[in-house]
């Protein structure tokens, strides 16, 4: 698998690891317990196809990514930068 | 038929012409007491356990594509109980005895072999993580023995024990753990269940599950409605899908783990041994093959198969702890689909819909648990209660957070189990 980082380009996947479901992003408001957090440490739609997922560029740039990636084939559809994603 | 060496003897004098299919091909019924939605391991093991148990006979397993096709098929063959957690540690206990018996249960060959396996460790601090682990085993029942180094040496001479970086210390010994024919243990319990009476239809996707006013009515299915007061959902991997057919989200994630053989090679390796430093272990099939494996690839995926690299680490952990096997020839590599729970361990209970029970979550431990999951969700199916041996595996315990069963204290994510 390659994954493409838009600061350095086309890159073998033993430059990056995997930081989970894109859903991390989404950290709930509260400081205490609910069904909210829940929801975020827990539960997953865990599609079978197209998924946003976080991977982090440990070997190269350092670049937090949101790769858009097919997980029934491993297809990689595109990366942007977390901190784009999150402005 | 009931098997036996006389059987094979006659059957061999008289032109093997009395062998019969194992099991019926039966069309399905338009309705059953109970419908099980999967034909794995767990799901035939429920069937069985169900019509042994609880003489309920009038069930379906529901199979998307052949018996046994999925993880049963794809696993590396371990049977143990080394779980420390209480819910955990009687759970894999009563497995444990389950497959103890399970051969004249069964009148099935699952050639379970209780070789033994040994946990190795690298560190002082992992010898007393492990003495622990050992002493919560004998406190559960079962067997443990902490080996020091040259106890280890004398059993497993071949192990690299003067490596510089993790040199091993010595190795947690569990005498009853072993291996088991994973094929066999699937056709046994279909086998044992399809006697009973139990129809097994193979080809049957379920595409919907019927729920009228919160109670299950039935499933939809590639071949056409049928009808069940009660129905179970025992899919592994695609735990996910079926569930969201009843409007639930599970806190599972799938995630593909990796599975190694060689070539088949004379007997060299008697135990399963496990690396205390590297996520890698090993044991020797009866046909000769090396089968090893290591760590998730850690990536959501139902590829059943992975990359490249975490072969790579697997291998290279592998021939850190024993470098003869460096040697050997990979013959195949493969990988299986598994249902990571939140806190690593598995889930068998009642949902919020009245007549649907759900079982999942097995991470990538679920063949040493097949008989007594099979054995605790027919008892949940048929009595509406859980089973001593599995009272903590609730669905309900990830809404609360009370008695998460984190066997490896990793955290709530679901690839670090």
């Amino acid at each position: 698998m390659h994954i493409n980082c838009p600061h350095c380009g086309d890159r073998d996947q033993r430059e990056f690891s995997i930081r989970g479901h894109g859903t991390g992003l989404s950290r709930p408001k509260g400081e205490t317990w609910s069904d909210d957090w829940n929801d975020f440490l827990h539960i997953r739609d865990n599609l079978a196809g197209r998924i946003q997922e976080l991977w982090h560029h440990g070997g190269g740039c350092g670049a937090w990514l949101v790769v858009d990636r097919s997980n029934v084939t491993h297809e990689i559809f595109g990366t942007r930068l977390v901190s784009e994603v999150r402005s | 038929m009931r098997y036996s060496g006389l059987q094979v003897l006659w059957q061999g004098l008289t032109g093997n012409k009395g062998w019969a299919p194992v099991w019926r091909e039966p069309e399905p019924k338009p309705e059953y007491d109970i419908i099980i939605i999967g034909g794995g391991g767990h799901g035939l093991a429920t069937a069985y356990y169900l019509a042994r148990e609880h003489g309920l006979t009038n069930v379906a397993v529901l199979e998307k594509g052949y018996l046994g096709g999925g993880n049963v098929g794809r696993n590396t063959t371990i049977v143990r109980a080394n779980y420390v957690l209480p819910g955990n540690s009687e759970f894999y206990s009563h497995s444990m005895k389950l497959w103890e018996g399970l051969e004249a249960d069964l009148n099935y060959n699952i050639m379970h072999s209780q070789r033994g396996i040994v946990n190795l460790f690298h560190s002082d601090g992992q010898r007393d993580a492990y003495a622990r682990r050992g002493n919560a085993m004998i406190n559960q029942g079962d067997d443990a023995i902490l080996l020091d180094r040259e106890g280890c040496r004398k059993m497993l001479p071949y192990l690299d024990y003067e490596q510089t970086r993790f040199p091993i210390y010595g190795g947690l010994y569990h005498p009853r753990g072993g291996t088991a024919r994973h094929d066999a243990v699937t056709w046994g319990f279909a086998r044992g269940a399809d006697q009973r009476g139990v129809d097994l239809i193979q080809n049957c996707e379920v595409t919907g599950i019927d729920i009228e006013n919160g109670v299950v009515r039935g499933v939809q299915t590639s071949r056409g409605a049928i009808r069940a007061k009660k129905v179970g959902i025992v899919v592994a991997g695609r735990s996910s899908q079926v569930a969201a057919m009843a409007g639930m989200r599970l806190p599972v994630e799938s995630h593909v783990l990796q599975a190694f053989v060689t070539e088949g090679l004379k007997p060299v390796i008697d135990t399963v041994v496990t690396y205390g430093m590297g996520h890698f272990y090993i044991s020797q099939s009866d046909k000769g093959g090396l089968v090893f494996g290591g760590d998730l690839d850690g990536y959501s995926s139902y590829a059943a198969r992975g990359n490249l690299s975490m072969a790579e680490h697997v291998i290279e952990a592998g021939m850190t702890l024993m470098p003869m096997i460096g040697k050997a020839r990979m013959l195949r590599s493969w990988g299986g689909i598994v249902d990571m729970s939140a806190d690593g361990s598995p889930i068998i209970d009642k949902t919020h819909i009245d007549g649907l029970y759900f079982n999942g979550g097995w991470c990538y431990g679920g063949f040493k648990a097949t008989p007594a999951s099979g054995h605790c969700f027919a008892h949940l199916m048929a009595t509406d209660r859980p089973h001593n041996a599995a009272t903590r595996h609730r669905l309900d315990r990830f809404t609360t957070g009370r008695r998460l069963l984190d066997e490896e204290a990793a955290g709530s994510q679901h690839n670090l189990h």
